[in-house]
């Protein structure tokens, strides 16, 4: 239990998607505008990153990895190199079937998350939370709790970002920098006061 | 007092648009309010009549810093001259030596007068520096940009210079507050409208850039050679015994090894009362903060650790270490990076609380956890009070329905 209290720790804070590994940075940038959207797009991130982390741990462990076909008799076959594309398959797919979900049984959630469910697909944050766990070699009980961790540390840093930028908007920034360009530094000093959490120890 | 005025009166129309100054109305508009209010009022209904002012309130926060920063002065040279005696050094080089002996000021750990002066040697280079980079880019900025110089800058100034470790380079000085003023707080539109402690930002930048000379057990003496563990070192180490006696009264008044600002607990809390006082901090944070750092403090002790020593520090020793009574009193208080709702200042002095204990006992990478907890809880200050002015707006809204 303590191991996954700290992996998802970790995956908050320490390791956030965001403003340590810098991953979704074009959602991250153009939805953050204001603090509901933002949210929106913040539980939508924590599901499709919470269900697509665990599937592509199995897709993993018992289709694609060095012997993982063992069970099917084909020993020596090694498929990681479809990893990518099996990967991003497989998120595209979990996001269409859950909004298909969505939109039959929970008209109210599906309205509310709205575009953002489709633009996760091609989110780098997806991606990459698949990725590392890949290259970390989680468990499939690691790989939940990383996808829910890494998830909700995305969708915090996304709404701090989206309540500074409210805050900004009494801002008298200079004409060369307005728009993205101050989104750009102001994450840049978020991540700066983020850096308060490299080097603790799990 | 009249024959000023007239002088004013008859230099205005060179700065004013058109005449030959034009350019540097920002340096004279500065300068003019120091000595008067400014004869600008708000063109629409809404007027506030007061003679309390930015300017009249930047200058108060500065002054309530002059107790730690003499204190910070004198203990800098007693430190220096303790670590002197004890390596048996009698003299020290370079120009720092050249003005102590041509003043023929002797090295003596007694001597009050003595260690303020060698303190003074390492403190005004950096403050001079701090003042000139830094007011440097205020006045371009103020220039170019047609708004006022703010006053926001003494306080800015005095204290990134007053977090600073006694021998920091001096061009790390420069480079330091340039980020902070620049970066953290210009390009956003000057005073009010940045969202990070521009002092702070500026100090974790050379934190985090030059780690070197920013951290380490040697940098917090003046002395080169020396090294002197400052209390929050010897705790993280297992060297502090935690009970409430001289060693705890000698952190309180601030006889230890630390950056300027930052070691007298009871000078601070001097200038921080008075901040208090007159409403210029506000109690909400101060309190968020001590409440947030004993409530954690309390659980760590309860939890216990066998190999980090930091789990059983108790919150008393929190207070008077490092620099968290100068980030509670002078940092986190700051109006504009701060929550701006009454019930949100609570929850964001929390924040800073937790987050500080939590850096200085978790993560064995920093010794110090303030600035780095302040620095964090700004950027979630605005989503607090987001969430307060939210479910004020739900409760009322409930009530006009009933």
């Amino acid at each position: 239990m303590e191991a996954y209290i700290s992996l998802f720790v970790r995956a908050v804070f320490i390791e956030n998607l965001a403003l340590s590994a810098f991953l979704g940075m074009c959602t991250f940038l153009a939805v953050s505008k204001k603090v509901q959207t933002a949210m929106g797009l913040g539980v939508a991130v924590i599901v499709v990153q919470a269900i697509t982390v665990p599937v592509n741990n199995l897709l993993f462990t018992y289709v694609l990895k060095d012997g993982a076909l063992a069970w099917a008799g084909l020993g020596e076959v090694d498929l990681s190199f479809l990893g990518l594309i099996c990967y991003i398959g497989v998120i595209a797919a979990i996001v269409q079937i859950l909004e298909m979900t969505l939109d039959k049984f929970f008209p109210a959630l599906f309205n509310a998350l709205g575009i953002f469910l489709p633009l996760i697909t091609v989110n780098c944050a997806i991606l990459g939370g698949t990725l590392f766990m890949v290259e970390r070699d989680y468990q499939f009980g690691e790989s939940v709790v990383y996808g829910i961790g890494s998830g909700f540390g995305w969708a915090l840093a996304i709404v701090a970002l989206a309540g500074i930028r409210e805050k900004m908007k009494y801002s008298d920034v200079p004409e060369g920098l307005r728009g993205l360009g101050i989104t750009f530094i102001s994450v840049g000093l978020m991540a700066l006061g983020f850096m308060s959490f490299t080097g603790v120890q799990l | 007092m009249k024959k000023l005025r007239h002088f004013f009166d008859h230099l205005e129309p060179h700065f004013e648009k058109g005449g030959k100054y034009e350019k540097w109305y920002a340096l004279y508009e500065a300068v003019t309010t120091i000595f008067y209010t400014p004869g600008h009022v708000t063109s629409t209904t809404s007027h506030v009549r007061d003679n309390v002012d930015l300017k009249r309130i930047m200058i108060f926060v500065w002054a309530c810093t002059f107790p730690t920063m003499f204190w910070g002065m004198y203990n800098a040279g007693a430190q220096a001259t303790m670590a002197m005696q004890s390596i048996g050094m009698t003299e020290i080089e370079g120009w720092r030596g050249a003005i102590m002996s041509m003043f023929g000021i002797e090295y003596n750990v007694n001597s009050i007068f003595g260690n303020m002066f060698l303190g003074a040697l390492y403190f005004v280079p950096i403050y001079a520096v701090t003042f000139i980079v830094g007011g440097f880019w205020e006045v371009l900025f103020a220039s170019v940009r047609k708004h006022e110089i703010n006053e926001g800058f003494f306080v800015t100034s005095v204290l990134f210079a007053l977090t600073l470790p006694p021998d920091t380079p001096l061009w790390q000085v420069a480079l330091g507050i340039s980020f902070g003023v620049v970066v953290a707080k210009e390009i956003f539109g000057g005073t009010g409208k940045n969202f990070l402690n521009p002092a702070l930002a500026g100090r974790a930048f050379l934190f985090f850039a030059y780690p070197a000379e920013m951290s380490g057990s040697t940098i917090w003496t003046a002395i080169d050679a020396y090294s002197g563990a400052t209390p929050l070192a010897q705790a993280a180490a297992g060297q502090l015994e935690y009970a409430l006696d001289q060693n705890w009264w000698d952190a309180f008044y601030g006889f230890i090894p630390g950056s300027f600002g930052g070691v007298s607990t009871l000078m601070i809390m001097i200038g921080g009362l008075a901040l208090l006082y007159f409403r210029i901090a506000s109690w909400r944070i101060v309190l968020g903060v001590l409440l947030g750092m004993i409530a954690t403090t309390l659980m760590f002790n309860a939890i216990g650790s066998e190999s980090n020593h930091m789990f059983a520090m108790p919150w008393y020793w929190h207070l008077v270490t490092g620099g968290f009574a100068f980030g509670m009193m002078f940092m986190a208080t700051d109006p504009v990076s701060a929550s701006l709702t009454d019930t949100g200042k609570y929850y964001y002095g929390a924040l800073i609380g937790i987050m500080t204990v939590l850096i200085r006992v978790v993560n064995s990478a920093y010794p110090e956890g303030i600035m780095l907890a302040i620095l964090f809880a700004n950027l979630f200050a605005p989503f607090i009070d987001h969430f307060v002015v939210q479910s004020n707006i739900v409760r009322r809204a409930r009530r006009h329905v009933s």
